[in-house]
């Protein structure tokens, strides 16, 4: 499934740019622990995490994570959201809760 | 330069979390660019981008040295840093000496070290007290085919 049709399914609010919304996401990982999420999250997870700064940018993109999902209606800042849109990851930001997004995605993915 | 051999040279700047991990990204689009096989750039990308981060947070910034050839990649991740008084227990998973400030960000869960090590094909560790740290990190390509340097 696109980022862009998750985003809208799911009814999230894509903080970054159209650019970040093609690519496939194929699964979930939820971890804050970035030394986790690098090395156990797999290639087209999306990626919730509760950290907003800028290395999670840097983490998505190593692990070739399409797009994180900031839950729990969570600000992220605006460096982020840029440098994200910058290096074609997406940023969606939802009200609910990790697990709510976890079972309602797993329905789908 | 010897023939064959791409050679990089970055600053990796402390206490700047704004540009960490540029140094691990951009040697990770010039392996995808090389073909590469997947699984050793992720081996790189994350023992690399772990030794830039624990460069930045603990020893106060340094310099990480990259050679490729149609084998392998080498990287030397050298800081003048205070250096690690017992390198074994630093290797233990969840062992960590990083602030609160940094554990908040998501680092400092004592991973770091050992994930170069699991990462890495070849892993050596040196250090000095007051002097700094010394990584040396190699990860062999195993499709030397595409590669052409």
């Amino acid at each position: 499934m696109k980022v862009e049709e998750f985003a809208k399914h799911f009814e999230m609010n894509v903080l970054t740019s159209e650019e970040t919304l093609n690519k496939e996401i194929t699964g979930m990982y939820i971890c804050d622990l970035l030394s986790l999420v690098m090395s156990k999250a797999k290639k087209g997870d999306a990626w919730i995490t509760v950290h907003t700064h800028l290395n999670i940018v840097a983490v998505a993109l190593l692990a070739e994570l399409p797009c994180i999902i900031i839950p729990e209606g969570i600000s992220v800042e605006e460096a982020t959201v840029n440098k994200a849109s910058e290096e074609g990851v997406a940023i969606l930001s939802t009200n609910k809760d990790s697990f709510k997004v976890a079972c309602e995605a797993g329905k789908l993915l | 330069m010897k023939e064959g051999i791409i050679s990089k040279e970055y600053v990796i700047p402390a206490n700047d979390f704004a540009v960490a991990g540029e140094a691990s990204s951009n040697v990770k689009k010039i392996l995808i660019q090389l073909g590469v096989e997947p699984q050793a750039i992720k081996k790189t990308a994350v023992s690399m981008y772990e030794a830039e981060m624990n460069v930045v947070i603990h020893a106060g910034g340094g310099r990480a040295f990259v050679e490729i050839d149609e084998e392998k990649i080498l990287i030397k991740i050298k800081d003048d840093g205070p250096g690690i008084p017992d390198i074994d227990l630093a290797m233990q998973e969840g062992y960590s000496t990083a602030s609160d400030e940094i554990r908040e960000k998501g680092f400092g869960a004592g991973m770091g070290l050992p994930n170069i090590k699991k990462y890495s094909d070849i892993f050596n560790i040196t250090s000095q007290i007051g002097k700094g740290t010394l990584l040396e990190i190699t990860v062999f390509f195993k499709v030397k085919e595409f590669i052409k340097i």
